[in-house]
């Protein structure tokens, strides 16, 4: 485990001025970045005469925009399809990773360490590299434009991710614990569901989270693989990109909707998520 | 003492092997068969609006895409992309990492802040950019440049590869930033009180503790943004199409281009397979290495 | 009643041996202690008996019966790790109580067993806390009392004490003694720490690098080590040695030239020693005496004071030798100092390492805590009596 320390040494708290520059350029900074999110929100709450008048921060805040685009384009089932989706996904790619984790982690072999590369190395295949045959595939056998076809295509995508995460949570449980239970008459499943899940659900939830951040964002499998029915919302935010009119109050407010439960998913969580995104490379 | 085994009762990893099945068969498949139908497909006549075009092509399909400018105009579309992106997001992460390690008032609040658009959906964020940001007229930033007296831009127009390799540094630097931060945290400070003592100061210690303690993280990083950049997709679709003309057309879209537009199956499998080769370049590399992590 | 047999045992981790066929015999209300450096195999001795690890060959006998393929669960024991091994989502109450929730055991029979365990170790107060807020010694006794409420007929301890400080652990010490006078069952104490080893057990079996190099009483191994092993590693600071030469042989022992050139007779058997063959004497620095006419003598390096005794590390030709002093020696560094030592306290090993056997046995070596001590144990030098 790593420690954290407070990384202020005691003596820089005598330089007040250091402090003042330290705080202005990183909140600048900070805003900077931020900046693009901040506006797209505050456009949202505009009129759509607003949104393309001349910046400002002064306006009288309207939820027209939010009320409109749930009238006209049916918003919530947009968003329906991303929740079932990311959480269908997530929930099957679970499912598979647990075993296949918990038997790397606790009863592994000599191609243990060859599996886990192996699939590491599944997720470096390039998306557009198989979108031909998943295209014809999906096409002959009705997948096209249905949930269900992303929810395999994610699983997929998430599982090398899922398994490795889990697998790493795993390992860090003390093995003591799980040999107590033994010794306890635990039996192999009582000692998955009294001991290892409860203890690992933490990094299981978060391991979860990520899976469930990465699909909802996903948008090559979404805007080739679907349409109208089963649109996520990242392909229907795409809807917007059609030159005709400007609506920007109205695609601010689908796109605060769209983005903000996965922000605040992601400032919980993004400890773990660097664990998953670099294999455990970077703790 | 040897502790690695769980435990006794393992009978020859059978049931190892049983628990893992699932995992391994889905994956050995999502990989074998649509691969398998990629290569296959390449050499083929098979067009999707030309269904009396079939039969064996050898490498017809790769001949005519290698001697195609299009091809080639992509793929230095997408190196310019890679590496420009990569070059703003590792120097800026970087120094972005080294900037909010250190102690100043709400520190936690202004990473949040700073990372934050690495969580933003790829459409979301193009859209943002190329409407409210950078519309020649309406946009934020031409406001910003007619306030300083300055001819607005039509960024998509003039500069559409720059546009494109902006939004997507805006979506990549908090990836670095935060991968890097964390590899900051886990920095003995005990070390550099050390390198303190010994007279170094700020740029010292950068050069000569941080740097060499980031290596590893910062090669990862580059390794796990150009696995994603050599396909990046949504930010082009939805903002320039590929254009003007071939101008942000990399080897994702090209290859979508002729897959989905002009349904040319033999083509666009010929195009993933050396979209495929690409990455797998890049991938041994970092194989490699969290192969050499898995043994510490 | 529990007996635990040991026949033959070997464990193999790929290719290497990490233990290399051990035999041993634990009576019922034992308390046996596996003491040895680390990396000794003395661990994986004790999950092989816990059914944790398997045995690459050999039998385990428990009560007679062969266990080698019954689970850890089934064996009729519990252990106590070396980590508490506690379930951190539970509190003290549940994990003590863990194994009859596994078996089914009704809720408020649970609950008079984890009480009664409780009392034992004056837990009650604490039965609703989750480990994280307990102490490191409730831990401990939270470890135990898992174990007890299991009415196990063996406890096994996997250095329990390692991870508490000092007094603590002198603390718990006494209360492991106290425990197995009132449980009555019988234990097997792995630990680095030969203190532990010689305070608590009845029976110490010293590995060292997969072998068992000595099973006896701590006074047996105190008194009578079987070789230069035993004898380096039981008793504390470690004993002194250094080559002497062979001078002759009689029937009142081994009389050798000691460095300084002054013979001294040893009271030990070396029928079967090979004239000229190269021995070195052993003397534990509380058996050397300063004595203004002893036959050997030094110049004082280090002096350590404790109050109650003095360390002095004497520079002897290339040596540093150790020798426990009174508390009140009032030499100072770099004094020269002659001292002795009493024949029958020392022990003489030949070129092989082994122990010369005594010619006498020493009065404590066959004291144990127990009557119904093994007398059957022929690797003991205690055992011929």
């Amino acid at each position: 485990m790593t420690t954290h320390r407070n990384s202020a040494p005691a003596h820089t708290r005598s330089l007040p001025i250091r402090q003042l520059v330290l705080t202005l350029l990183g909140w600048s900074i900070a805003l900077i970045i931020f900046f693009p999110i901040l506006w797209m929100v505050l456009t949202g709450f505009k009129t759509e005469t607003a949104a393309i008048a001349d910046p400002s921060f002064i306006f009288s805040p309207t939820l027209e925009s939010y009320q409109a685009v749930q009238a006209r384009s049916g918003y919530a089932r947009f968003a329906l399809n991303s929740v079932a989706i990311a959480f269908g996904s997530t929930l099957l790619a679970l499912l598979i990773a647990i075993p296949s984790a918990y038997a790397m982690a606790f009863l592994p072999t000599k191609r243990t360490k060859g599996t886990l590369l192996w699939m590491l190395s599944t997720k470096m295949l390039p998306p557009v590299g198989v979108l031909v045959p998943i295209y014809l595939i999906f096409r002959d056998v009705g997948l096209l434009d249905t949930r269900t076809g992303l929810i395999i295509i994610y699983t997929l995508m998430n599982l090398p991710i899922v398994v490795w995460m889990l697998y790493t949570f795993f390992k860090d449980m003390p093995k003591d614990i799980l040999e107590a239970g033994r010794m306890d008459g635990a039996s192999t499943l009582q000692e998955v569901f009294f001991l290892l899940l409860p203890l690992t659900l933490p990094g299981i939830a978060s391991t979860g989270l990520l899976s469930v951040i990465l699909s909802w964002n996903e948008a090559f499998w979404s805007l080739n693989l679907t349409s109208s029915k089963a649109a996520p919302l990242t392909a229907y935010i795409a809807s917007f990109s059609s030159p005709e009119g400007l609506f920007w109050a109205k695609l601010s407010a689908a796109s605060t909707m769209a983005i903000a439960p996965i922000l605040i998913l992601g400032w919980m969580t993004q400890k773990q998520m660097v664990r998953g995104l670099t294999f455990g490379a970077v703790k | 003492m040897n502790r690695t085994r769980a435990s006794g009762r393992t009978v020859g990893g059978l049931r190892t092997l049983s628990l893992q099945a699932p995992a391994v068969t889905l994956l050995l498949l999502w990989m074998i068969v649509p691969l398998g139908m990629t290569i296959w497909f390449s050499f083929q006549r098979y067009n999707l609006l030309m269904p009396d075009m079939t039969g064996f092509a050898g490498l017809e399909n790769y001949e005519y895409l290698l001697t195609d400018p299009a091809l080639w105009s992509a793929m230095g579309t997408t190196l310019l992309l890679v590496g420009w992106v990569l070059v703003i997001t590792v120097v800026g992460g970087t120094l972005l990492a080294v900037l909010f390690q250190q102690d100043f008032a709400g520190r936690g609040i202004a990473r949040v802040l700073a990372i934050s658009p690495f969580f933003v959906m790829p459409t979301v964020s193009a859209l943002v950019w190329k409407n409210m940001m950078m519309h020649p007229s309406n946009g934020v930033l031409a406001w910003l440049a007619q306030s300083l007296g300055l001819p607005a831009l039509d960024w998509f127009s003039s500069l559409p590869l720059t546009s494109i390799i902006i939004i997507v540094s805006w979506q990549w630097l908090p990836f670095a930033l935060l991968i890097l931060l964390t590899a900051m945290q886990s920095l003995d400070e005990d070390q550099v009180e050390a390198a303190r003592m010994d007279g170094a100061g700020p740029l010292a210690i950068f050069f000569f503790i941080t740097l060499p303690h980031l290596k590893r993280a910062i090669s990862v990083v580059i390794m796990i943004e150009m696995i994603f950049l050599l396909t990046i997709f949504a930010e082009i679709f939805v903002t320039t199409s590929g254009g003007p003309g071939l101008a942000t057309t990399n080897l994702a879209y090209l290859i979508y281009i002729q897959a989905l537009l002009d349904f040319d199956v033999g083509m666009a499998s010929a195009g993933g397979v050396i979209a495929i080769i690409l990455a797998n370049i890049v991938a041994i590399f970092l194989v490699r290495m969290v192969a050499k992590n898995l043994e510490d | 009643m529990a007996t635990l047999q040991l026949k033959n045992i070997t464990k193999q981790f790929g290719d290497t041996k990490v233990i290399k066929g051990i035999d041993l015999d634990v009576n019922d209300r034992e308390f046996v202690v596996f003491v040895g450096p680390s990396g000794c195999g003395k661990s994986t001795l004790m999950r092989m008996i816990a059914g944790l690890e398997s045995a690459s060959d050999g039998d385990i006998l428990i009560n007679g019966q062969r266990m080698n393929e019954v689970g850890p669960a089934d064996r009729g024991l519990a252990m106590v790790f070396q980590s508490y091994a506690l379930y951190p989502h539970m509190t003290v109450e549940g994990n003590m109580g863990f194994s009859m929730r596994l078996a089914g055991v009704p809720k408020e029979e649970r609950r008079a067993k984890v009480l009664e365990a409780a009392k034992i170790l004056q837990l009650e107060p604490l039965l609703d806390r989750k480990p994280k807020a307990l102490s490191g010694g409730q831990r401990q006794r939270v470890a135990i009392g898992r174990a007890i409420v299991r009415n196990p007929s063996i406890f096994l301890f996997d250095e329990p004490l390692s991870n508490l400080d000092a007094a603590l652990r002198v603390q718990m010490r006494i209360e492991l003694a106290r425990l197995h006078e009132e449980l009555d069952a019988t234990m097997i104490y792995v630990t680095h720490d030969q203190i532990e080893a010689m305070t608590m057990a009845d029976k110490i079996v010293v590995l060292h690098d997969g072998v068992v190099e000595q099973v006896g009483s701590p006074m047996a191994l105190y008194h009578h080590p079987r070789n230069r092993f035993v004898a380096g590693f039981i008793g504390s600071p470690k004993m002194n040695f250094f080559s002497v030469e062979q001078h002759s042989i009689s029937s009142d022992g081994v009389t050798v030239r000691l460095p300084g050139g002054r013979p001294c007779t040893i009271p030990v058997a070396g029928e079967q020693l090979a004239r000229d063959e190269a021995l070195e004497l052993g003397i534990r620095p509380e058996h050397l005496q300063l004595d203004e006419n002893g036959p050997l003598s030094g110049q004082i390096k280090v002096l350590e004071r404790l109050g109650g005794q003095t360390s002095l590390y004497v520079q002897m030709g290339e040596l540093l030798i150790t020798i426990m002093a009174d508390g009140d020696v009032a030499y100072r560094v770099n004094d020269t100092v002659q001292f002795g030592f009493a024949a029958e306290r020392a022990h003489l090993f030949d070129a092989q390492g082994v122990a010369l056997e005594s010619l006498s046995q020493h009065p404590l070596a066959s004291l144990t805590r127990q009557d119904n001590r093994a007398a059957t144990e022929p690797a003991a030098p205690g055992g011929q009596v």
